[in-house]
């Protein structure tokens, strides 16, 4: 199991880096989505791939009974996966925003805060 | 004891959810002061706190550690907490003069004290989960604070700012999955020996290196510094000099952090890497800053050339070393933030910040060029400005380590510094105006320009202080060295500490 999940890790990453290569913003931020659910991944198979009960505790135990699963991880990944979202819906209104004004989503094309080019040479 | 730490956190949280309700409101502006020196109270708490005990740690929701989340302030995390607050302080009260009425009613004020609640949420926490987090909404504030007032410049910046941001961010994420993969936990204390006993030496240098990267795009290290330039001349400038006071160095603080207490094991390749990186980072910096004429892009070129004293510092791993990195992190804050609100009344008097576009201030605003030449040539570490002990320290540190190359390239830095700000001395200030004017505010109102030079002023002052009494700011910083060199005071306070 982990080494199938460090295989969708690889290559989730893989295409990842082939769309953030991209001039169009758009492709950048889809592999932006998938690098981070590689992330994700990353994080969820390092608390180790093992059957397991989930992590609950009986009613009038202190602890759970028998093998669980490692909660830790799942709620990491959650966390991550909140903020991650939270961060592409920014992106996205900026990436949107970016367009409306622009007219372009190619990043060659957005010099408007970098020196101007006959002050380059 | 844990509402100590919790405090410098929570009171700029609130005052952000009070100042978003009366955003609208001119009360929303005066809220935002208010809760800036409450942070400021509430810091110096912590301070003494910490001068009395050392290192004090709370376990948030009575979770013992390893397995709560832990706060924690060692003499860094103090001095940095501190060091926040005023730089919030000034910047809350620069804002009343800069930002208008209209961005404010955006919620600027809320977002900005976000800011420095993630800030120092950072500086504070003892788990790397939770450093993740306060990254998060250190930079969600951040984002929508560089692109708020709208325009092509600042979207186009932000664009890229962003970008780079959330790609660092999601490596640093990947560094403490595999991270936790090995030790099986997250306490940054408890990290410190599972890291050490860990079976596979390589695998941790490699997530070190991830680390490395990851930090290192947020500290504008060479060669991932690309963002800083592209993105700090456009917002407001009491956003760049908050930006350029504190975000980077978070950074550093994070590199300093977990190269001092968790990546230890292989010195001599991860901090050797450090050094090069270091002295690429000072002099790429500070060639860029020779080639620009705008006020701003120089200042931005010189963070970056700035921040290759403060990780050289690290790099070095001595205690002289860390003591001057630590030194200069606080040093650097202040004055850089200063050179920034500097920048935005000279745009207020001149109109422009292309220094080929502006001249005659020290004409016209004799006032203002003194305090420009204080932060200016403490900068540059002219003797008795603060930067001249911070680099004192680190060419000292250098020299004893028979680091004859090093020691070079800081001093050379150091003079390549001072020919920029002779530059922007020169053709801003003494310069006759291109337009043959007397540059004057007389589009601002005098209570406009009375908000933007109290707090240039002030820190203007501290960096005085701080260099014509040195004494109390060294030992401290060598005290902070100490902590990090041998953190057993920070790992027994954090697994020790009962709710």
């Amino acid at each position: 199991m982990e080494a199938l999940t460090a295989i969708v890790i690889g290559a989730l990453t893989a295409a990842a880096v082939y769309l953030m290569l991209a001039r169009n913003f758009m492709r950048f931020l889809f592999g932006l989505v998938l690098l981070s659910n590689a992330a994700n991944l990353t994080i969820f198979a390092s608390g180790r791939m093992t059957k397991g009960a989930p992590a609950l505790v009986p009613y009038g135990e202190d602890a759970p009974l028998g093998v669980v699963g490692n909660a830790l991880p799942q709620a990491l990944v959650l966390t991550a996966i909140v903020i991650g979202f939270g961060l592409l819906a920014f992106t996205l209104a900026l990436a949107f925003e970016a367009y409306r004004r622009l007219r372009s989503v190619d990043t060659d094309e957005m010099r408007y805060a970098e020196p101007k080019e006959e002050a380059t040479k | 004891m844990s509402w100590v730490l919790v405090m410098p956190i929570a009171v700029p949280f609130l005052t952000a959810v009070v100042a978003f309700l009366a955003r609208s409101l001119p009360a929303g502006r005066w809220i935002s002061l208010a809760g800036s020196v409450l942070t400021l109270v509430a810091s110096a708490v912590l301070m003494a706190a910490v001068l009395d005990e050392g290192v004090i740690a709370a376990q948030m929701s009575n979770w013992d550690a390893p397995f709560g989340i832990t706060l924690v302030a060692d003499y860094l995390s103090a001095v940095m907490v501190v060091i926040t607050a005023i730089t919030g302080l000034a910047t809350a009260i620069y804002a009343l003069g800069e930002i208008p009425e209209e961005t404010e009613a955006l919620g600027f004020y809320a977002l900005f004290q976000t800011l420095i609640a993630g800030v120092t949420g950072a500086f504070l926490t003892g788990d790397l989960f939770n450093l993740y987090v306060w990254f998060e909404v250190m930079l969600i504030a951040s984002f929508s604070l560089l692109v708020i007032g709208g325009g092509k410049e600042r979207l186009d910046a932000g664009i890229k700012y962003v970008a780079l941001n959330l790609v660092s961010t999601l490596i640093f994420l990947s560094g403490i999955g595999l991270l936790y993969g090995v030790t099986g936990t997250l306490n940054l204390a408890d990290m410190r020996d599972a890291v050490a006993e860990a079976e596979n030496q390589g695998l941790i240098t490699v997530i070190a290196m991830m680390f490395m990267v990851g930090f290192g795009v947020k500290a504008a290290v060479f060669p991932l510094f690309f963002w800083l330039p592209a993105s700090y001349h456009t917002p407001y400038f009491a956003i760049s000099a908050v930006f350029a006071g504190l975000l980077t160095k978070v950074g550093v603080y994070a590199l300093m952090r977990m190269f001092t207490l968790v990546f230890v094991g292989d010195v001599g390749f991860t901090h050797e890497i450090l050094i090069w990186v270091s002295l690429l980072t000072m002099f790429t910096g500070v060639i860029g800053a020779a080639a620009q004429t705008d006020f701003r892009k120089i200042l931005s070129f010189h963070i970056i050339s700035q921040i290759g004293y403060m990780t050289l510092g690290l790099a070095l791993f001595t205690p002289l070393a860390l003591m001057g990195g630590v030194f200069y992190l606080v040093h650097h804050i202040i004055v850089k933030a200063n050179l920034f609100f500097v920048a935005g009344l000279a745009k207020q008097y001149a109109g422009d910040t292309d220094l080929n576009r502006i001249g005659g201030l020290y004409k016209s605003a004799p006032l203002l060029a003194a305090l420009f030449i204080i932060p200016a040539f403490s900068l540059a570490g002219f003797p008795p400005l603060s930067g001249f002990w911070a680099k004192y320290l680190i060419v000292k540190a250098a020299l004893e380590l028979n680091m004859w190359f090093v020691t070079f390239v800081s001093l050379l830095v150091g003079l390549l510094t001072i020919y920029s700000m002779t530059k922007i001395w020169g053709m801003a200030f003494w310069k006759p105006h291109p337009d043959g004017i007397d540059p004057t505010p007389d589009r601002a109102p005098a209570r406009v320009t009375a908000a933007m030079i109290v707090p240039i002023a002030g820190l203007a002052l501290m960096t005085i202080i701080i260099g014509f009494y040195p004494e109390p700011f060294v030992q401290f910083a060598e005290t902070a060295a100490t902590q990090l060199l041998d953190p057993t005071d920070y790992v027994t306070t954090v697994l020790g500490v009962q709710p």
